[in-house]
């Protein structure tokens, strides 16, 4: 199991992160259904506009699921920041991950490594964290 | 009266995979219990204590039920319901 994300996308959620912080920043990356390839962003609003919690707008969440079925894309990568703690999914985190297809993508900003960023995927499942690769492409 | 229910992944080990089921009910509670019954188990993971579960939400046609009634929400003939898992954390 491993992600493979372009540069580009890479780059945009650490931009993202940096921007909105010290609130946690979060998004997706959708795909063809079926393809598990990760090819189109879309930055989201952190309703929660926290620096310890991240959640998608309840309309907006209809409306990505919505536009998803449309163009036949499933959600591929789901992300968010950590702006104090290392790029590992919380308590809460694994609690309310309900997406069992999908690569939980987390980032860390804190300061502790500053300027360096960590960046890091899982898959959540029943509970159960597993880290995998995350390969970086053109 | 028949009511379609849009299922997401995480819960259609229940529906056998499927990604739209049908069922009855006047009341949001009601077409959750139908739901239920035809899929035991499925209930459970949508309400606690009797309440709707923090990081489930449930649509009906475009309105968050939050914002209509929760359970008592009114469901009528042709009425999509539509569940999702919160994209949530901390």
């Amino acid at each position: 199991m491993s992600l493979e994300i372009s540069q580009a996308f890479a780059d945009a959620i650490l931009e993202q992160s940096r921007a909105e912080y010290p609130d946690e920043c979060c998004g997706v990356i959708l795909g063809p259904v079926g393809s598990g390839k990760a090819l189109r962003h879309k930055p989201m609003l952190n309703a929660a506009h926290s620096p310890t919690f991240y959640e998608f707008d309840s309309k907006d969440l209809l409306a990505l699921y919505r536009e998803a079925d449309d163009n036949d894309e499933e959600i591929v990568v789901i992300y968010h920041s950590h702006t104090e703690t290392e790029a590992y999914p919380s308590r809460t985190d694994i609690a309310y991950a309900g997406e069992p297809g999908a690569h939980y993508v987390l980032v860390s900003s804190r300061k502790e490594i500053a300027p360096a960023i960590e960046f890091r995927s899982y898959r959540i499942i029943d509970g159960v964290v597993t880290e995998e690769e995350v390969s970086i492409t053109d | 009266m028949s009511i379609e229910v849009r299922i997401p992944t995480i819960l259609r080990p229940f529906t056998k995979d499927q990604k739209a089921v049908t069922a009855t009910g006047t009341t949001l509670s009601a077409v959750i219990s139908d739901l239920d019954a035809q899929y035991p188990g499925i209930g459970d993971r949508l309400l606690e204590n009797g309440a709707l579960r923090r990081f489930i939400n449930i649509y009906v046609n475009d309105e968050d039920v939050r914002f209509l009634g929760s359970l008592d929400t009114q469901i009528k003939d042709g009425d999509s319901v539509t569940i999702l898992p919160a994209v949530a954390g901390g």
